[in-house]
């Protein structure tokens, strides 16, 4: 089976200011969304409560909702997963200190009063023989009504620290990338597939804010792998441009010529790797459950616009730059092909 | 000729049986264990206590299949859950005659189920995260600030003694945000002044300041006393902790200092946040309190309290009154020393509040006893009953008819009753067991059906070739989970996530040469010229493009906590191991195909298409 049969190289290079124009606009959408929708951040970054109450018979949420705005005005509650989950969401309140760890014990007691239940500890061995202690919300007739499923809280103080990580994370990939493609190949590579991969980046997190999908650290962590990923695919295709570069069979191809010779004779691997990890991004998706929606959305549209960026961003860039056959005929490097 | 020569294949080979070990344990699954550890820091774990388990287990007629014992606890493993159950109850009434006052923590845990033969060559399953688990995580962050402002404090009480002493007037030590102030009369007196507390002390820093007639001398702590006072305060906090958390009879806590100023605790099948978060919180677990001399420990009056004293194994009771002198969050530090008489001693610093309340009790209460109590377990014990000999205020002794060995210990019990530095929870996490379960199964399905995918597709696109690929991918994560096992690096589902990511990834190096081979076919070039170029000139392409995609794992570990360091480790070694993989062993597996055919006209790599035809 052979999915790509190209006689020709195709004439990328013509419509490169078409692609440029294309991926000029989407940028420009994701920048404003950003800055006009926001991101909505989970609860890592702005800090606060998150809890997973499951419940042993759907609960409304209203009754929940109505009851727990009393003591917390700006509470969160929803099902997540089934209907019988519930999640329920706690800003942080500035100056409450200490005692902000302590709401999710008290929310969990609230949640348990309204199903007409009481909180009480219980042990039990797993089936495994092992022992866990945990709060249980039960009836009077010790049947349980709900128990909690997962907290997390995040302090203030956590919160913006990991921003900031974040950001030099992003710098530092982008930096090392940099140095390593300016080292291997040109300052001009280097440039252009730092550049037309951010480009990635911003349109990954447009699509977060234009959605509204929650921003974790995971989905930042999809970010950034996806980032050195893709940039993978750039250098495929420079590789590719210096061996024509200094192919004496292909010394008439002007420079868009062997650009695009490049990109038609690299596009079947492109796709088909890219394939490859999107059926795992989407296995995640479909299989990975709530845990893991977003990062794989994250993993999902930053593999797609990898391909379109990477290509076909990165290598007009590199043409607009300059990128000359003498820069790679200099240092005239004979490697030894003989086959044994 | 397409052939590794035999030192290749044996080290492929080699690297293959490693993975292939140290990935078996995984499969064992686990057995339900009984673990035994001290409760007390005077108690051992050693080959006593295993001998006195074994016995135990035998006289109550439970069979084990093993004792596994590290420097903090021993662990028996037994057939079943009934038999852990038994094993337990047996094991604790022996141990601990006195529920009241466990020596001993006996729990429920879980042991590899692997043959022996592994485990003695170190091959352990992979080290879950809390998410894989399930229990609590909590993180603390240290008041440094706190810590340093007591000693400041203590400081200033340590001046005014020091100055006292050496009979130098002075118009007062004050406190200025970090410094301490000290004012003088005259330029003599301050150069005085600074000579003798340099003598004495050698964390200090000096500087003059002169107002009118007021002479200052302004002292601040030195960059590496502050430093110093921080370690010891974060340490002394993780201490206490781990006394705390013994309560708790926890299988395997963990608590470990994060960065310069935090804690992690991490609490595997606790689920109970309010029990641990309390004891976690708790700040003063020592008390200082009067002895209520006269009063009859066996028929307490009202307003006394009775608190045992251990000493020599035999409770002694001690009558002591109800009302706290001091607590333990005035304690600045406690440690084991001789007294003038070359006698061992314990010597106890107190904070400047601390310092005032004792000389005001130790001026009443002189030649009476004074009695220290710690509360373990919500129950009280008399830790030190001593007499007070003369007026003292932050800075005291207690002597004794100590040996050395007890005077570390006292040091030691008093530490653990007093955080050095208050401390704020400022992260937690709790995952239920339902949770559990669901991570380990998504987690296992997601990866589980993109490989399938990926080999499907790879197996109809590429024939024998996509073949090839599969089993090195398969390769891949077989060596993945080895090192994971290997390196017991934790396991989360961030970290399953990541495995499924660079296996995706990792396809790419196959493709590359794949595609590679076919290219080079349609260029008309002979098969077995075709492997070789395909696979030689792949290679520059797979190294680049893994650089790029390690880059990026480095820097994520680098900066990420918490999820995203679990995915950044696992992404950065399956970049690692995915080029071993892709490249050698499905080259020897090319190899052993192809290589040795004299004459192959064509390769079980797909259809190639050429153009023109």
């Amino acid at each position: 089976m052979e999915l790509f049969r190209i006689k020709k190289d195709l004439p990328f290079m013509k419509h490169a200011l078409v692609f440029n124009a294309i991926s000029a606009i989407t940028f420009l959408l994701a920048v404003f969304f950003i800055f006009y929708k926001g991101l909505h951040f989970s609860v890592e970054f702005t800090g606060g409560t998150v809890m997973e109450v499951s419940y042993t018979e759907s609960p409304s949420l209203d009754t929940i909702r109505a009851a727990l705005e009393k003591t917390h005005p700006d509470i969160q509650v929803q099902t997540f997963g089934s209907s019988r989950d519930v999640m329920i969401r706690i800003p942080n309140k500035a100056g409450q200190g200490q005692k902000l760890s302590t709401q999710s014990s008290a929310v969990f007691e609230q949640t348990c009063q309204l199903a007409g239940g009481a909180v009480s500890s219980i042990s039990s061995v797993s089936d495994k023989g092992i022992e866990t202690t945990r709060q249980s919300c039960q009836s009077a007739q010790k049947t349980e009504l709900s128990s909690i499923k997962r907290v997390e809280f995040v302090g203030p103080q956590v919160g913006q620290e990991l921003a900031s990580d974040g950001g030099m994370a992003l710098l530092m990939v982008v930096i090392g990338i940099v140095i390593y493609l300016a080292f291997r190949f040109e300052w001009r590579f280097a440039v252009s597939a730092i550049i037309a991969n951010l480009h990635d980046v911003i349109i990954i997190v447009g699509f977060f804010a234009f959605f509204q999908w929650e921003f974790s650290l995971p989905v930042l962590a999809a970010v950034l792998a996806v980032l050195g990923y893709s940039v993978n695919e750039s250098v495929i295709v420079f590789d590719r441009v210096r061996e024509t570069f200094r192919n004496s069979r292909m010394r008439g191809l002007s420079v868009p010529e062997v650009l695009d010779h490049a990109i038609t004779s690299t596009i079947s691997r492109t796709i088909i790797t890219h394939a490859c990890t999107l059926m795992m991004a989407l296995s995640m998706f479909f299989f990975g459950g709530p845990t893991l929606h977003y990062f794989a959305l994250a993993l999902a549209i930053g593999i797609c616009f990898g391909i379109y960026s990477s290509v076909l961003v990165a290598s007009p860039l590199v043409m607009w730059l300059g990128v000359s056959r003498e820069q790679f005929i200099k240092p005239q490097k004979q490697k030894d092909e003989a086959v044994v | 000729m397409n052939r590794y020569p035999i030192w290749k294949n044996l080290m492929i080979g080699v690297v293959l049986i490693f993975g292939l070990l140290y990935t078996l344990p995984n499969f064992f699954g686990e057995v339900p264990a009984v673990q035994v550890s001290t409760a007390r820091s005077s108690l051992k774990v050693d080959d006593d206590l295993e001998k006195r388990v074994l016995e135990i287990l035998t006289s109550a007629k439970i069979e084990n299949s093993g004792v596994v014992r590290d420097q903090a606890s021993l662990r028996v493993r037994v057939k079943d859950i009934d038999t852990q159950q038994k094993a337990r109850e047996s094991v604790d009434r022996a141990l601990n005659p006195d529920p009241k006052n466990p020596g001993y923590v006996v729990a429920l845990n879980l042991l590899s189920a692997s043959p022996k033969w592994l485990t003695a060559i170190n091959a352990l399953p992979m080290y879950l995260g809390l998410d894989l688990r399930g229990g609590v995580h909590f993180l603390l962050q240290v008041d440094m600030q706190g810590a340093v402002s007591k000693q400041i404090d203590a400081t200033a009480g340590d001046l005014r003694t020091l100055l006292r002493q050496k009979k130098l007037s002075h118009g007062g030590v004050s406190r200025e945000g970090d410094k301490l102030a000290l004012r003088l009369r005259s330029e003599a007196d301050r150069k005085q002044a600074q000579n003798i507390i340099r003598d004495a002390r050698d964390d200090l820093e000096f500087a003059e300041r002169t107002e009118g007639n007021d002479f200052w001398l302004i002292a601040t702590l030195t960059a590496p006393a502050r430093k110093s006072i921080q370690e010891e305060a974060i340490k002394q906090n993780i201490v206490t902790l781990h006394n705390r958390v013994n309560e708790l009879g926890v299988a395997e806590p963990v608590i470990q200092q994060q960065g310069l100023d935090r804690i992690v605790v991490q609490l595997p099948g606790v689920q109970d946040v309010s029990k641990a978060k309390d004891l976690i919180g708790r700040t003063a677990t020592l008390q200082v309190r009067m002895v209520a001399e006269g009063a009859d420990p066996i028929n307490p009056p009202p307003g006394v309290d009775v608190f045992p004293e251990i000493r020599d194994g035999q409770e002694v009771p001690h009558a002591v009154k109800k009302q706290v002198v001091l607590t333990g969050d005035r304690f600045v530090k406690a440690s084991a020393t001789f007294d003038s008489n070359q006698q061992p001693a314990v010597s106890v610093d107190l904070d400047s509040a601390g310092g005032l309340i004792m000389r005001d009790t130790t001026r009443e209460y002189i030649h009476k006893q004074m009695a220290i109590v710690l509360f373990e377990k919500g129950r009280g014990e008399a830790i030190s009953v001593a007499t007070i000999q003369g007026e003292f205020s932050n800075k005291f002794q207690i002597t004794g008819n100590f040996s050395a060995e007890d005077t570390t210990r006292l040091a030691i019990l008093i530490r653990s009753g007093s955080l050095a530095a208050p401390m704020d929870i400022i992260e937690e996490r709790v995952i239920g067991p339902s949770a559990v379960a669901e991570n380990i199964q998504k987690g296992f399905n997601s990866t589980l059906w993109g490989f399938v995918a990926i080999a499907a597709f790879m197996c109809t696109y590429y024939m024998l070739f996509g073949v090839i690929s599969t089993i090195a991918l398969s390769a891949n994560v077989l060596l993945l989970i080895a090192v994971l096992s290997f390196c017991q690096a934790t396991l989360t589902l961030p970290g399953i996530a990541a495995i499924a990511l660079t296996l995706g990834m990792a396809i790419d190096s196959n493709v590359l040469i794949n595609e590679r081979i076919r290219e080079e076919l349609r260029n008309g070039v002979s098969p077995q010229a075709a492997i070789t170029a395909g696979y030689e000139r792949a290679f520059d392409t797979i190294l680049d493009s893994n650089v790029t995609t390690l880059i990026a794992g480095i820097a994520l570990f680098a900066f990420g906590s918490g999820p995203v360091k679990g995915f950044a480790v696992v992404h950065c070694l399956g970049i690692l191991t995915s080029m071993f993989s892709a490249v050698l062993v499905s080259r020897m597996i090319t190899n052993f195909v192809y290589g040795y055919r004299r004459k192959l006209d064509k390769l079980g790599i797909g259809q190639i298409w050429k153009p023109g035809v």
